[in-house]
């Protein structure tokens, strides 16, 4: 979708400001929500790129508005409800709606362990025919889909070089919807500074994303 | 869809700040400064926890496990460790740039947000530096959680568009013969910066160069400076 997050290239956001000695978490609830969403992700109801278009789905001002954590919580809470854990009455009452049954956490402790330790692999080892190789000259589709893409509107309709194959993943425009991972060639295309932004970029810089074999073109 | 959304969650504010308690919020045990009044998200935050918990859907140690992990464990010192490495041993570096999962696995490092990693190298011609527009992509085994700066729509914005005047802002100049690279992280590959290594450390361990090595130079905003004159090297 066209959304805010969606903000490379976007002028007028201000200067850079880095916190010496900044903390891991600036306030405890932080910590929690961080620490829920991956607990509630364990239950396998909604995948990476499920949870990721949900916070793009938080209406564009208060994205800008929200710190980091905050709109990750907004977009849980809504998460939450649509893979029925939560009811917007449980909300209200604070508690589980009468005769709930309990359940038992997806998450233990060891696991929650391996999960970091682990991680969740977006590789697939499944045969796929990589249209592209590195050297290639490419062209970035131009899409506009209103669902999930990962192919930012600053690279779209640009011409690029491969860089590297890096084998085959998940496609996060379908995975994103429930709609299958449709694993494909994920490749590393170089794109020009100045193929992006015109005659005053500087020559030789240059700007490197990974993209799917579903967002490119022969060039 | 819009005013469906809106309206739970104006329902949830609500009811979260008017089914939490006062006593609740003494009843937490960490070391920062005590907060007299927890904001309203603190209490919403809260009250959502108690209801997974009730319900079975989530277990309140696993959650300590994971914020433990990444508030005491899972730091920038992996990576500096890792560029350490990188700058004593030829053959380790190779095999860094070459398969970045495999090597940093030798040191014991690996797993969430971490699980396809590519390592670039930065040279006097050439300098790497990540972003991830899109959202907030970061490699968390070898740095940690990213730092609120990384986070924000200015980086994301202005990295891909004007990475010198970024750098410029994190006090780093680049001449003009020097090629920029930035890598914006659109899929689930982990972009870790390899710096250049100082001048005057040729007779450092891998422990002393270790030290040296800051975060921002692996994500590639920051050159690694050279040790100070007269500290203990």
């Amino acid at each position: 979708m066209n959304g805010v997050h969606d903000m490379g290239g976007m002028h007028g956001m201000g200067p850079i400001q880095e916190e010496k000695n900044e903390p891991v978490f600036h306030q405890t609830w932080e910590g929690r929500v961080f620490a829920l969403r991956r607990a509630m992700g364990a239950w396998g109801k909604w995948n990476i790129d499920v949870s990721r278009h949900e916070v793009e789905l938080v209406s564009p001002a208060d994205y800008l508005r929200m710190s980091y954590y905050e709109r990750q919580f907004e977009a849980f809470l809504v998460l939450l409800a649509k893979r029925s854990f939560i009811t917007p009455d449980e909300i209200e009452a604070g508690k589980p709606a009468p005769g709930t049954s309990v359940a038992v956490p997806a998450l233990t402790t060891q696991k929650a362990a391996t999960l970091i330790a682990k991680g969740v692999p977006t590789s697939r080892n499944v045969p796929a025919t990589p249209r592209f190789k590195a050297g290639q000259r490419v062209r970035a589709r131009n899409i506009n889909p209103v669902g999930h893409t990962r192919l930012p509107r600053y690279a779209r309709g640009k011409f690029g070089m491969v860089d590297r194959d890096h084998g085959v993943f998940v496609f996060p425009d379908t995975n994103a919807h429930f709609l299958g991972e449709k694993p494909q060639h994920l490749y590393s295309v170089r794109f020009a500074a100045r193929e992006l932004w015109g005659e005053q970029a500087p020559q030789k810089d240059s700007v490197y994303l990974d993209m799917w074999d579903d967002y490119l073109d022969p060039a | 869809m819009t005013t469906n959304r809106r309206d739970f969650l104006a329902a949830a504010v609500t009811a979260a700040g008017a089914a939490m308690t006062p006593e609740l919020s003494h009843t937490h045990s960490h070391d920062h400064e005590h907060q007299a009044v927890p904001s309203e998200l603190a209490l919403r935050v809260k009250a959502l926890e108690s209801l997974l918990v009730e319900k079975g859907l989530v277990d309140r140690p696993a959650l300590d496990t994971l914020i433990d992990a990444y508030e005491h464990k899972i730091g920038p010192r992996n990576g500096a460790r890792v560029v350490a490495r990188a700058w004593s041993d030829p053959a380790y570096k190779k095999r860094l740039l070459t398969n970045a999962d495999a090597a940093i696995a030798e040191l014991g490092y690996g797993g969430m947000q971490g699980e396809h990693m590519v390592v670039l190298e930065n040279t006097p011609s050439v300098h790497n530096m990540v972003v991830c527009t899109l959202c907030s992509c970061y490699p968390w085994p070898v740095l940690g959680l990213p730092p609120v700066w990384y986070k924000s729509a200015p980086y994301r914005s202005r990295s891909v568009i004007d990475p010198r005047g970024v750098l410029r802002e994190f006090g780093l100049d680049l001449p003009a013969d020097v090629e920029v690279r930035v890598w914006d992280s659109t899929a689930e590959l982990r972009y870790l910066v390899l710096p250049e290594r100082p001048a005057a450390t040729e007779n450092m361990s891998e422990e002393q160069l270790a030290a040296l090595v800051t975060r921002d130079s692996m994500v590639g905003v920051s050159k690694v400076a050279p040790p100070q004159t007269g500290a203990s090297a």
